[in-house]
């Protein structure tokens, strides 16, 4: 299956990093269904910077250590 | 599957489906030529009865995939752990459309709604042109239709494969 986004995530590493949280509980605090957070983690979806924001809080780590971007190949 | 990603599923079969039924009354009842055929009455039913199809599709859906994933039990499923086993109390998923779902549903829509609007030219033209009714009806109610089912298609797709 072909990614629609570039953007890859430590999602899953992070969740398994403060005491295995569970995709339910990560939705619960998002606000968001746990499908979307799978969405997420599995490189379909590309959330909006707010709720990257908020991801990144839920961790306690800034944007850059739960989102990566590729660097363009010159 | 999220409640809004069931009720995409239900909004695609029924709008199919009761178009399906429309179409088999009509060539049943086709009449000689077909444009003498009285179509009113199965169209106007066929729209009243999607419209509750679509409500009590739903409802009995939702009570399926709550009964399926066992809503408000404490399920008590242990969750590994480095400090221990600890229980996870299952949550349902929320009854409402998040950001993601409001995405795929913008998407559909703005994919689709040129179906809806060269169906809407079509009859235009259509009438211009002195058609009989039963032509211009039935090309505005299959514009409905199909966009319907190519925006409910195209929701499906992306909730799939992504946005």
């Amino acid at each position: 299956m072909v990614k629609p986004t570039r953007v890859t995530n430590r999602i899953r590493a992070l969740r398994f990093e403060h005491d295995e949280l569970t995709q339910a509980q990560l939705a619960d605090a998002l606000g968001v269904t746990r499908q979307t957070v799978i969405a997420i983690e599995q490189g379909r979806y590309s959330p909006s910077l707010e709720m990257a924001f908020q991801i990144a809080r839920v961790f306690g780590v800034g944007l850059d250590d739960v989102f990566q971007y590729p660097q363009e190949e010159s | 599957m999220s409640y809004e990603e069931r009720g995409t599923w239900v909004y695609l079969v029924v709008s199919a489906g009761v178009y399906a039924v429309y179409v088999t009354v009509m060539l049943a009842r086709a009449a000689d030529p077909i444009t003498a055929t009285a179509y009113q009455v199965p169209l106007l039913w066929s729209i009243g009865v999607a419209i509750v199809a679509a409500i009590v599709v739903r409802i009995v859906v939702e009570i399926g995939a709550g009964v399926a994933r066992g809503v408000g039990d404490e399920v008590g499923r242990e969750v590994g752990s480095r400090t221990g086993a600890r229980v996870e109390r299952r949550v349902a998923d929320p009854f409402r459309a998040d950001a993601r779902d409001r995405e795929i549903d913008r998407l559909g829509t703005l994919r689709t709604w040129m179906v809806l609007v060269a169906a809407a030219l079509v009859a235009l033209v259509m009438a211009l042109a002195e058609w009989p009714h039963f032509w211009i009806a039935n090309v505005i109610y299959l514009g409905f239709v199909a966009q319907a089912i190519s925006s409910a298609t195209v929701k499906l797709v992306a909730y799939r494969r992504g946005l």
